[in-house]
């Protein structure tokens, strides 16, 4: 099985898709010939041609805007938004309209579009390079937000989506888009929305995270284990709809749970996860669900290292929880 | 303040009496369309009519009328039933032309079962994808890029249909007409865009809107011709709906058309046009309306006459009675409909909310209009 990174993932998928169904197009700023700033549409453009690997002219409200009429039309278009920072110019053509097309129109006018967007801190990005936006889009009615932090589920899932009639932001981790590495199988596979994925099993706490925290989970769990303590790590891999059997499965077991997350704190993914699990699994819970978690300012440049969670800091919490 | 003689780049056939300009060119249009066009016009005047008086009785929550504004709404006419129209909230007359009932625009309006957007937009957000005439939304040029994206997908799909898509000058300010046209200029996108502009946004007048001397011109900074056009002379409005037609279909690319007219009345059932305009105004325009230049039109070619006319209004004044009727005995949509559609399947979040709502005395609407 060849190995690869999230990025030859991402591109493996999407010329897949490309070759089997001619709806298919791919469209954003330097998606063409010059295949991505990240290279993820790399080779696209020499094999399928301008029409359907589009340079798109610098403005994200006009690729989604475009994107929208070219799903209404007939065409399967998956949008790349170059940085997930720069999305805000399409903001009100995601959630007023590419999400409620369906609804709006009584179901007349499904419009699926795939929105690509590398998402997350790490890089020495600053604010506009860093950000971590799931939450404004999960809690957007209509839109299925999907994060995966690997180049098995990354392809697998980007397949998956390709091939549903929902709208979907896809959020790839940039920080590990290279430095994740492992074997992808080479054919066709899809992986289920909604479903997250045990990459650790533990019993004494869960450990939920998603996107670029699900390294930082794993290498918590390392320590954590070497430190005589059992974690299980719960990749959520999609975030709307999120997978509450698999998470009430794991909390139930353990009785414990620590959410982290690189978004800010409030009004986070986190909050919505831990009021759905106590909401379910009270009598479960040995002690209060905590978080780790990004803090509520901006995202700095200087000072990335200190906002971003990590490993010791999510020991800390997997320990507090455990002694309380 | 309003004087389109002394615009001598706007596009006139009809002079203000719907005679014939000397040396106009008259688009060569069929007489059965003509007829149909009046014919919808006159319902549009109709349904504009009743429906505002039940608004003004308090039996329908909102209404947008056209009044003025009508012959713009025909750069439909044209169009092939494949080509796709994007409109903006005031186009009544492009849904009636392409073959949208009086029935459904009455069952969208009330918002019952019957409504073919399952009551889940105010009045006057109509869809009906089986015209091609895509789910019209509130904050303006949105539709701009879809539309563009709709025709360039048809380019891409080698298909030669065509997208129009409608907005007012006052969306002329927003980003995505200037996206839109951007991206339709660069793609030579089969686009035709209809600029209404009817010289009010809400209260905010043109002037207020643009620095530039028409609203045709900002065309040229998008590489695409700007066609100024008389809106309220359904026979230049053909004529430069056609043209612009014609050269998107072959590939010649987008056209921006700035159809010039004028919003007689006010922008919707909430607004009050006393407060911020001359009342004189229009009645200048008044003297222009376009159903009255396509009557004298009709009637010089012996196309018109008076009986056909009040047999419309009778006949079309009774259809909408009996639509009226019908839904004041039509139930609202289920309860449980509010959560379908959101998804193409519902997911566990959704039904588990459903099933809690169902669980529930049910409330009764504060808002009831029959």
């Amino acid at each position: 099985m060849p190995v690869m990174n999230i990025i030859q993932a991402v591109n493996d998928a999407l010329r897949l898709q490309m070759r089997q169904d001619p709806r298919t197009v791919v469209l954003g700023e330097d998606v063409g010939k010059f295949g991505g700033v990240f290279r993820a549409t790399s080779g696209l453009y020499e094999e399928f041609g301008g029409e359907r690997v589009i340079d798109t002219p610098l403005a994200e409200a006009g690729i989604i805007g475009t994107a929208i009429g070219m799903a209404l039309y007939g065409l399967r278009p998956v949008p790349e938004i170059q940085f997930g920072d720069f999305i805000f110019p399409a903001f009100d053509q995601i959630v007023n309209e590419l999400a409620k097309f369906r609804y709006r129109s009584g179901g007349q006018y499904p419009c699926p579009v795939i929105i690509r967007t590398p998402v997350g801190g790490g890089i020495r990005g600053g604010h506009y390079h860093s950000q971590s936006p799931e939450a404004l889009f999960i809690h957007t009615p209509g839109l299925k937000v999907i994060a995966p932090s690997n180049p098995y589920d990354a392809k697998g899932l980007l397949l998956a989506c390709m091939r549903q009639n929902d709208p979907v932001l896809f959020m790839e981790p940039k920080r590990i888009y290279r430095a994740s590495k492992g074997e992808v199988p080479e054919g066709d596979y899809t992986l289920e929305l909604g479903k997250l994925a045990v990459t650790r099993p533990g019993t004494q706490v869960t450990l939920i995270a998603w996107s670029g925290m699900v390294s930082i989970a794993e290498e918590t769990a390392a320590k954590a284990e070497a430190a005589g303590i059992s974690v299980e790590v719960l990749d959520l891999r999609s975030l709307m709809p999120f997978d509450i059997d698999g998470i009430l499965a794991s909390v139930r077991k353990t009785g414990r749970c620590v959410i982290l997350h690189e978004a800010p704190k409030t009004c986070g993914f986190g909050a919505e996860l831990i009021a759905s699990i106590q909401e379910r699994a009270m009598e479960h819970l040995e002690a209060p669900i905590t978080r780790v978690c990004g803090f509520d300012t901006p995202f700095p440049y200087t000072l990335e290292h200190e906002y971003m969670p990590n490993a010791d800091r999510v020991l800390g919490a997997i320990r507090q929880t455990l002694e309380w | 303040m309003v004087a389109v003689q002394a615009q001598d780049d706007l596009r006139r056939v009809l002079d203000d009496e719907g005679r014939v300009l000397p040396g106009a060119r008259v688009p060569d249009v069929a007489d059965d369309v003509l007829r149909n066009i009046f014919d919808k016009m006159t319902l549009v005047r109709v349904m504009d009519d009743r429906m505002m008086r039940l608004q003004r009785q308090g039996r329908l929550g909102f209404y947008m009328k056209s009044i003025g504004e009508e012959a713009t709404h025909f750069a439909t006419a044209p169009l092939r039933m494949s080509d796709w129209v994007y409109p903006s909230y005031r186009e009544q007359g492009a849904w009636f032309y392409r073959g949208y009932t009086i029935k459904q625009f009455v069952d969208q309006l009330f918002g019952n079962a019957n409504d073919p957007v399952k009551g889940r937009q105010m009045p006057v957000h109509h869809s009906a994808n089986w015209l091609n005439l895509v789910s019209i939304s509130s904050p303006v040029g949105t539709q701009i890029p879809q539309a563009v994206g709709s025709a360039y997908a048809a380019k891409i799909m080698g298909k030669d249909d065509v997208s129009m898509v409608y907005f007012g000058e006052g969306t002329s300010s927003t980003g995505e007409f200037h996206v839109g046209l951007n991206f339709a200029g660069v793609w030579k996108a089969p686009c035709v865009f209809i600029c209404r502009n009817n010289g009010w946004a809400i209260s905010v007048p043109r002037e207020k809107q643009t620095a530039a001397k028409t609203f045709a011109s900002k065309a040229v900074g998008y590489g695409m011709p700007g066609i100024r056009v008389d809106g309220n002379d359904i026979l230049a409005v053909l004529q430069v709906a056609q043209e612009a037609i014609d050269r998107a279909r072959a590939g010649e690319g987008p056209t921006l058309i700035e159809a010039l007219t004028y919003r007689v009345q006010g922008h919707s059932s909430s607004d009050d046009p006393s407060v911020y305009r001359d009342p004189k105004e229009p009645e200048i325009w008044e003297k222009r309306d376009p159903l009255n230049r396509m009557r004298n039109y009709l009637t010089h070619r012996g196309l018109w006459d008076q009986a056909w006319e009040q047999g419309l209004i009778d006949r079309y004044n009774q259809e909408i009675t009996d639509a009226l009727a019908a839904s004041d005995v039509t139930p609202p949509p289920p309860v449980e409909s509010m959560f379908d559609d959101v998804y193409e399947e519902m997911p566990w979040h959704i039904r588990e909310q459903k099933a809690w709502l169902m669980a529930q005395a049910r409330t009764k609407s504060p808002h009831h209009h029959g």
